[in-house]
């Protein structure tokens, strides 16, 4: 028996249901929700296997509204290569949006290789990237593009190691590299930006990449509330840029306009308890001199150039 | 219940999952203080913040997960969360 | 009649094959090269190139994103191909059981090969073996006349509204593929007449958004399973339904999902898929001129697996020698087994001998198979490898 729709309701504009089984707080399907809404009800989405496959199809329901197909973990950019070729057999290529969708496990490890050839082949596919920085959904093991220091169960800490000893993959640079005409990061604390990169991207024909970064309290350590506060720090203390590129050339970035230091995005989370115990000193240090290379690289702070 | 050729789901069931029932606590939302800002609506993972006939926002208690994030980022003070008894 | 059938030309098998599944009309294409698969896909791109067949050729990178993007394609409502061999079915293994499970009618043809290691290029069955329990059906092909038709059967079989499954055409690698042999291709008309338009079962739409590809639990999953067993077992009626349509429409039949040759009043019944056949065929003849009632049953359906025409094809003779060329090592040859089961299941109370040989290309002349007929027993003391090399047995110091 459905409630009585309010005037504005969920449950009546979005393409994206509640009812989802996503743990509380869960910054991938905030992330979902806003890219398929900006994307609009014209979309096909093709998933990776992942928390966001599972949290929203256990059969009989389904969160969404648009066609969705599921097949494996790392073939979704193969299966979207498949869809979108078939639209074009069938002269529907230019009414429909393809998306595909995984995390970062899917997208940067396991599904790199069919993620590149879809880059390679110029698909007119729209590639999302919810990057969670670990593999959450099978109980937080380190990916590719968990960060350094970042504890992990398969990066833990003891004696020997302090979490996670290697840093993210590059995976927009690797994007660039690919001549994808639109390569653009986003965080979930952004909606407005983050739709308008979505929209930006449908409409420029050919492969796009969107990394989000989005918060999982569970995977993180990390109060249920300060999902989007944590997706915010991310961006002003340079540990996570927010930029796009176009053809190759950095068309635009998030300015910071007030730089955090990097213990305030750490402190909150578990993942990074152990940087802030006196044997952490030297790593919560190389911390701080990855987010200022982010700056210096990208231009994050000063006076904005075009 | 039958399986038909690739075992479709339909759109939008999930709503037929009352996940309200994993919550622990409640966001209580004080309307005078609410502006209709929109951004407890904008950050809601689920999505179950609505508009209520005032033209304020609440929230559907049927899928709330009680995660607080609404109350977090509500700029003026307007959401608060509150233990639920059961 | 013959104005429908084209003049029948001495053609290389994976060219023919290439023609054939051109005039299937297949709508979207992906393949990764793999020999001895890469004459047809080669074919099938030129067509492409020249215009010749309208079709989207998605060049992957992998054969698992070869099955993985005509998996997207069929879920997107078009007729889709693809072929491989060896490792590349390997490789793709768990897409196939998402493309029976999801029930895609995709058709693969499988240019038949050893796998690695040692890294062997040549036929033998291992790779459609290993692929036996996904949910595919598997024909093979014993000559390149039954390869080319059994193309356009394969998208019938798959596309029946009462099977929806995958079909894989087993097509023995060099000795079919690169072989040249005469051939008659069927005209498009006729094609098109036998082979309609695709009109898929389901397909992703954005006018009816349906979810697909959903995770089921303990709670529904075995069921899934049993309902994907009774669409194979609906296929054996089609298989044979639309084998006996093609035969009619075009005066040429291979069998459904047996064949029968010099059965009737045999005491032996040699046992075999794909090429080997015909060299069955062959030594049941000399072995009948040295005055054994020998008599073949070739296996043109393996999945779904014919248990009860083999019982009945088989239920008169005294002795069955089943020639794999697949292997399950730690237990043997598949095939035997499986004609083993189903004869004890039946009370058929033949003698049962599970040879093997060919694997990676060794050729299985007649002679071999009479040789296991009329002296199985060194054989059956070597775990039933046929023409073991003795200077190569046992493992160095």
């Amino acid at each position: 028996m459905p409630k009585v729709i309010a005037p504005r309701d969920p449950k009546e504009w979005s393409l994206f249901t509640a009812g989802h089984t996503a743990c509380a707080g869960c910054g991938q399907s905030l992330g979902a929700r806003l890219v398929l809404n900006a994307a609009g009800p014209r979309t096909i989405l093709v998933n990776a296997t992942g928390c966001l496959e599972v949290f929203t199809t256990r059969f009989p329901s389904s969160a969404w509204r648009v066609p969705w197909l599921h097949s494996l973990f790392e073939n979704a950019s193969a299966v979207g290569s498949g869809v979108e070729a078939a639209l074009k057999a069938l002269g529907k290529a230019d009414d429909v949006n393809v998306i595909v969708q995984g995390g970062d496990g899917g997208t940067a490890d396991i599904g790199f290789g069919s993620l590149s050839g879809m880059f390679e082949r110029g698909h007119n596919i729209l590639y999302v990237c919810y990057d969670n920085e670990a593999y959450m959904n099978t109980g937080i093991q380190r990916s590719g593009l968990t960060p350094f220091a970042a504890s992990t169960t398969t990066s833990p800490v003891g004696s020997e190691v302090l979490g996670n000893t290697t840093g993210k993959k590059d995976l927009p640079a690797i994007a660039v590299a690919h001549g994808v005409p639109y390569v653009a990061t986003t965080t979930v604390a952004y909606p407005k930006d983050l739709e308008k990169k979505v929209k930006k991207a449908l409409s420029i024909k050919g492969p796009k990449y969107i990394q989000i970064l989005v918060p999982c309290p569970l995977g993180w350590g990390h109060d249920t509330a300060l999902t989007i506060r944590l997706a915010r720090l991310a961006v002003q203390s340079g540990i996570f840029p927010v930029i796009e590129v176009e053809n190759g050339k950095l068309t635009s970035v998030m300015r910071i306009a007030r730089k955090v230091p990097v213990d305030e995005y750490l402190k909150p989370q578990a993942r990074f308890r152990h940087l802030f115990t006196p044997a952490g000193r030297e790593e919560l240090a190389r911390v701080q001199a990855l987010a200022d290379a982010n700056i210096e690289r990208f231009g994050l702070l000063g006076a904005r150039a075009g | 219940m039958k399986f038909y050729p690739g075992v479709p789901a339909m759109p939008g069931t999930s709503l037929d999952n009352h996940t309200g029932n994993w919550r622990t606590q409640k966001p209580v939302f004080d309307h005078a203080k609410c502006t209709a800002c929109e951004l407890c609506e904008q950050y809601c993972p689920e999505p179950c913040i609505l508009v209520a006939d005032d033209g304020k926002f609440d929230v559907d208690l049927d899928y709330c997960k009680g995660c607080g994030i609404c109350a977090e980022v509500c700029p003026f003070d307007a959401i608060k969360m509150v233990l639920e008894l059961k | 009649m013959a104005r429908t059938l084209e003049k029948t030309q001495v053609m290389e098998g994976s060219r023919a094959i290439a023609a054939s599944v051109q005039r299937c009309r297949p709508q979207v294409i992906a393949a990764y090269p793999i020999t001895p698969q890469t004459h047809i896909v080669e074919h099938l791109a030129q067509a492409v190139a020249n215009g010749e067949l309208k079709a989207e050729y998605v060049k992957v990178e992998s054969e698992h994103s070869a099955m993985s993007a005509v998996l997207g394609a069929e879920a997107t409502g078009v007729r889709a191909y693809t072929a491989s061999s060896s490792q590349g079915v390997l490789l793709m293994h768990e897409v196939l059981y998402n493309v029976a499970a999801l029930r895609l009618p995709v058709v693969m043809t499988v240019a038949n090969r050893a796998i690695s290691q040692p890294i062997n290029i040549w036929n033998d069955h291992q790779d459609a073996m290993s692929a036996r329990d996904t949910g595919f059906i598997q024909i093979f092909a014993e000559d390149n006349q039954e390869a080319c038709d059994l193309q356009y059967q394969a998208y019938k079989i798959a596309e029946h509204k009462d099977v929806l499954l995958p079909v894989m055409v087993c097509v023995d690698g060099y000795v079919l593929t690169h072989s040249y042999e005469p051939v008659s291709l069927l005209d498009q008309d006729l094609a098109d007449q036998f082979l309609p338009p695709y009109e898929p079962s389901w397909a992703l739409d954005v006018d009816r958004p349906v979810t697909y590809g959903v995770m089921l639990g303990p709670g529904e999953y075995l069921e899934h399973k049993y309902v994907l067993q009774q669409a194979q077992k609906r296929a054996l009626g089609v298989i044979e339904d639309v084998a006996r349509e093609f035969g009619t429409l075009t005066g040429r039949t291979h069998g459904g999902l047996v064949e029968e040759y010099r059965l009737d009043d045999a005491d032996v019944a040699l046992v075999g898929l794909g090429s080997l056949v015909s060299a069955l065929r062959e030594a049941a003849d000399q072995l009948r001129e040295q005055g054994i009632k020998a008599g073949v049953l070739k296996i043109r359906t393996f999945r779904p697996f014919p248990a009860e025409k083999i019982a009945a094809a088989l239920g008169g003779v005294k002795r069955v020698v089943v020639i794999d060329k697949g292997y399950s090592l730690g237990s043997g040859g598949i095939l035997g087994m499986e004609i083993t089961a189903a004869l004890a299941a039946a009370g058929v109370p033949a003698l049962v001998d599970r040879f093997v040989g060919g694997l990676g290309g060794r050729p299985i002349p007649a002679s071999t198979v009479v040789r296991a007929v009329v002296a199985p027993e060194l054989p059956r003391s070597q775990d039933g490898f046929l023409d073991l090399k003795p200077e190569y047995l046992g493992e160095g110091d």
